[in-house]
């Protein structure tokens, strides 16, 4: 059993909506999550717009502090960091932005772009900070000579590889990967999943990767954690999410999902999920799909209820999981 | 770490060089792209004549600009006087050039003066928000609050009526817009990715200002100061035509069109003519602040980026 | 297009683009032919000229944009050489279009109940109050949970598949032989894209309007499109029935996009990368625009451009390969 790098317990944060001072309403964005990343592996993060994932990443990076619960790297409590282990966890992270046109500082030259890290932490500066970086460019495919030249020249394709160089600086443990292809055409995304794989082999790192595009999830992930209106309604390994959902959200989202076979017309037209999202201010009592869920009986409305592990490490949080 | 093989530059001169060469490859393309622009060119001359004649004016001046011949007062534009005289016998054009400086002077002390208080106070208040950017902002709205001339003139009229006077009451004015200004960029430039994600691998505030916020502010400050330049001649000549800034015999182009103003159906030279002067130099400024706004939007460049590379290399 | 009922025929279109910085050649003499009745599907990657085209068809290319040559038949009538006036005839009755961004493209200064019934005041000459009726009943078509309420909201009060849904109304109103359909589930939640791309096939069966779906996601294409046109750098490189550019492939770059696709059982193995990246239509390759990305170029790929061959019935392939 691989040691958890990242662990976090009842994991809530509520936004405050402040008018004048005075809270009136919370936005309930993400609600008592238990999520586990082991060492080494790939976890990917699914959900719909509003669901909370984003939310999420930033809160376990630190980016956002959470309103209650904890977070474990390594075994210790981040809130309860002093400032240099804080400096060392933000070494030992990265994370890079769905969009790979704002990420990076349109007024800096790459090699301070990437050798930010670098700077940042002291590990080097000036002329041997640029060797550095040099060596991080030939790691993700780009060419030397472009060390000095603005982000504006380049593609989008090659600004997220320059991002996940800057990701790879310093030598991190652990990246998230929030949204990184989804801006990216079909046959630039390839490069950079093929790329992503290879660097998470060569050395050794975890990764987080959120989405809502189910098919790079599934092709990247070891274990998935599906998510809706804050809540982890269903995780487990690739083979039980996808070819076993338990949970009627994950199934929904699943035959939602345009598959690439022209023949399974038919067949998704099975659990087409009506209505919308509801909103995450006031979100549904109970449990919090029922709305939406083809299979809702009336204790959905008034009990929420609890992850459980229905076999062999495959979490659903639902009333009747494994009996639809 | 080994360079590899035949990489193209080894020493630390070298690599400064490399360095400087796409900033400065930047800096080319603005002044090409400013080049394009007809009225960008002409503001440009305006400015640079101004300036010329702000530096040099004393040396050129024909005449001397405060010797007073009453028996030559009041002549019209000839060829010994370009510009005639005024009331006093002194020629106009002499007084002009050595006029210009005052007005540049003017310009100059009050950007200093009220940039950094304003980059400093919107600093603060972008980056840090909360009651910081509250009290802030809303010290900042009491000034905006008066429209400006008129908080200059009971400014000015506090502290004694004198050039000097007036550029610390337009700096007073002056400040808050800068502060609003900034505190716009700086908010914009903090919710960016590229800040987040210097801030997730360890980034401090100050590290945060220094290296991002500041640098992706300075386009618009540059912007706004230029065209700003334009505004603060006509404040100043304003102030000065109304007897609250620069007072006789002090050249100063507001003053002189003030001066001449009741010989206006007589003697207009001794008005036009300075009033002209202001014209053009705020025009100059304006169009130049528009071509320089114009030269830094990153479409643009973009589109002219490309036939820039094709005339240095034909 | 050899069938009689062509709605659509799009014959050796040219579109060009007079830029500061060149001549950006967006369009290379595209053809294709939309059958009345039928979901035809264009797709391709960013930048291949799908949305060009759209624009090209209905005549809303701007400056410096401009059609150069090639002609757009519907039902024999050719649209590229009609007036100004003509063409806003044409738009919103017999040729619809919806967008990605329903956002921007509803007015929001206005209720939707008065721009879905804009159209019928506009083409049809309804009045008022008939003109909102039809809006209601049609919003309810749709979808739209309490149209009759809904109908007097402002578009920002509505959420992005209720906006998509109040699009899809007004681009029906007036029951358009074609619908061009732009990306318009491009922005939208997986949930909520099954449930629009459910509305859109229903209301094809019901109304009997032909649709152009333009987007870069096969997998929506699976799933709605009769046939397809596959689009890179501006040509069609492959037309055939959904089954056969899905299961059978013969393009180099379709084949080799549908294996960089991550697939249920693609998992921890390596997708197929295509070399190099998708040209600058500035100067674009010669020939063959694929020809510098192809495994299988060879002399000829690079000074001749392939003509669109028939490699089997209603299958053709630009491709000196065949």
């Amino acid at each position: 059993m691989s040691t958890n790098l990242i662990e976090c317990k009842a994991l809530t944060k509520h936004f405050l909506i402040k008018s004048f001072f005075r809270e009136i309403g919370k936005v309930h964005a993400v609600e008592q999550v238990d999520l586990a990343i082991p060492e080494g592996q790939t976890v990917g993060l699914v959900g719909e717009s509003g669901c909370g994932k984003t939310t999420l990443a930033r809160t376990i990076l630190a980016l956002i502090s959470p309103t209650s619960g904890e977070i474990y790297f390594n075994g210790k409590d981040i809130s309860k960091f002093s400032k240099k282990e804080l400096k060392a966890f933000r070494k030992d992270t990265a994370i890079v932005f769905q969009d790979p046109y704002s990420s990076l500082d349109p007024r800096m030259l790459i090699a301070d772009v990437v050798g930010e890290p670098l700077s940042i932490h002291g590990i080097a500066h000036g002329e041997d900070r640029d060797d550095l970086v040099l060596n991080l460019l030939e790691k993700v495919g780009l060419k030397v000579e472009h060390l000095y030249r603005y982000p504006h020249e380049f593609s989008g394709g090659q600004r997220q590889r320059l991002a996940i160089a800057r990701a790879l600086a310093a030598d991190p443990v652990f990246i998230l990967l929030d949204e990184a292809t989804s801006a990216l055409d079909v046959s630039v995304q390839a490069k950079i999943l093929n790329m992503l794989n290879r660097l998470k082999k060569e050395l050794n790192l975890t990764y987080l990767f959120i989405s809502h595009n189910l098919d790079v999830i599934r092709h990247l992930s070891d274990i998935i954690g599906v998510m809706y209106l804050g809540k982890i309604v269903e995780q487990g390994s690739r083979e039980q999410v996808f070819d076993a959902p338990l949970h009627p959200y994950t199934q929904g989202l699943l035959s939602a999902s345009p598959s690439l076979d022209p023949d399974a017309r038919s067949r998704t037209r099975d659990v087409v999920l009506k209505g919308e999202v509801p909103s995450a201010i006031n979100p549904p009592p109970g449990c919090r799909f029922h709305t939406r869920c083809p299979s809702m009986r009336p204790i959905c409305a008034k009990k929420p209820p609890k992850l459980k592990d229905i076999e062999g490490g495959h979490l659903v949080s639902c009333h009747f999981a494994g009996c639809v | 770490m080994r360079l590899p093989e035949g990489f193209p530059f080894t020493s630390r001169y070298r690599i400064l060089k490399r360095r400087l060469h796409p900033i400065t490859k930047e800096f080319g393309l603005t002044l090409y792209v400013l080049r394009k622009s007809t009225l960008a060119v002409i503001g440009a001359l305006l400015v640079g004549m101004f300036l010329f004649l702000a530096i040099f004016g004393s040396r050129v001046a024909p005449y001397d600009p405060y010797e007073v011949k009453i028996k030559e007062r009041f002549i019209p534009p000839s060829k010994a006087h370009w510009f005639g005289t005024d009331k006093m016998g002194r020629d106009v054009l002499s007084r002009m050039l050595f006029g210009a400086r005052y007005s540049i002077r003017a310009g100059l002390i009050v950007l200093v003066i009220a940039v950094p208080i304003g980059v400093l106070l919107g600093g603060i208040a972008g980056l840090f928000g909360g009651w910081r950017d509250e009290v802030i902002m809303r010290f900042t709205d009491v000034f905006l609050a008066f429209p400006s001339l008129i908080l200059a003139m009971s400014f000015s009229a506090a502290l004694g009526p004198s050039l000097f006077n007036a550029m610390i009451a337009l700096s007073i004015v002056w400040w808050p817009m800068y502060t609003r200004l900034i505190r716009g960029q700086a908010l914009s430039v903090r919710e960016t990715d590229y800040v987040e994600a210097a801030r997730s691998r360890g980034a401090g505030n100050w590290y945060l200002v220094r290296r991002h916020i500041l640098p992706n502010c300075l386009s618009p400050i540059l912007v706004t100061l230029t065209l700003d330049m334009g505004w603060i001649i006509t404040a100043t000549a304003a102030l000065s035509f109304l007897g609250f800034g620069a007072q006789p015999p002090l050249p100063e182009w507001g003053r002189m069109v003030s001066d001449g103003r009741i010989y206006l159906m007589q003697a207009w030279w001794v008005s036009v003519f300075p009033g002209l002067g202001i014209a053009m130099t705020v025009l100059g400024f304006n169009l130049l602040g528009d071509g320089i706004r114009d030269a830094l939007d990153p479409k643009l460049r973009r589109i002219t980026e490309v036939k820039w590379k094709q005339r240095t290399f034909s | 297009m050899e069938t009689a009922n062509v709605l659509l025929a799009v014959e050796n279109l040219k579109t060009q683009f007079f830029t500061y910085g060149g001549v950006v050649e967006a369009l290379d003499e595209v053809s294709f032919g939309i059958i009345e009745g039928e979901v035809f599907g264009l797709v391709g990657e960013s930048g291949c000229g799908k949305s060009v085209t759209a624009s090209s068809i209905l005549g809303l290319v701007q400056k410096p944009g401009k059609v150069i040559s090639g002609r757009v038949l519907l039902d024999g009538d050719d649209l590229l050489q009609k007036t100004e006036k003509e063409m806003n005839a044409i738009r919103g009755s017999r040729i619809s279009i919806i967008f990605q961004d329903p956002t921007s493209s509803l007015n929001p200064l206005f209720k939707i109940g008065y721009q879905v019934a804009e159209p019928y005041i506009y083409h049809q000459g309804k009045a008022k109050k008939a003109a909102s009726n039809e809006a209601v009943s049609i919003l309810k078509q749709t979808g739209l949970p309490d149209p009759r309420d809904k109908a007097k909201n402002y578009p920002h009060e509505l959420s992005g598949g209720m906006r998509q849904r109040a699009m899809i109304a007004m681009a029906l109103t007036c029951e358009p032989d074609l619908l061009i359909a732009d990306e318009p589930t491009t922005n939208l939640d997986v949930t909520i894209e099954r449930q629009i791309l459910n509305l859109v096939k229903d209301l094809q069966e019901e109304f009997g309007t032909s649709v152009l779906w333009i987007t870069h996601d096969l997998g929506v294409i699976a799933q709605i499109c009769d046939r397809v046109a596959v689009m890179y750098a501006g040509s069609i490189v492959e037309q055939a029935d959904v089954r056969t550019v899905f299961r059978s492939p013969k393009h180099p770059y379709t084949q080799k996009l549908l294996r960089a696709i991550p697939a249920a059982d693609s998992a921890g193995e390596n997708l197929e990368e295509i070399p190099g990246s998708v040209p600058r239509l500035i100067n674009p390759p010669s020939g063959c625009r694929f020809h510098p990305r192809c495994d299988h170029a060879t002399s000829v790929c690079s000074e001749k451009k392939p003509i669109e061959l028939e490699v089997s019935p209603g299958h053709t392939v630009a491709c000196h390969l065949f």
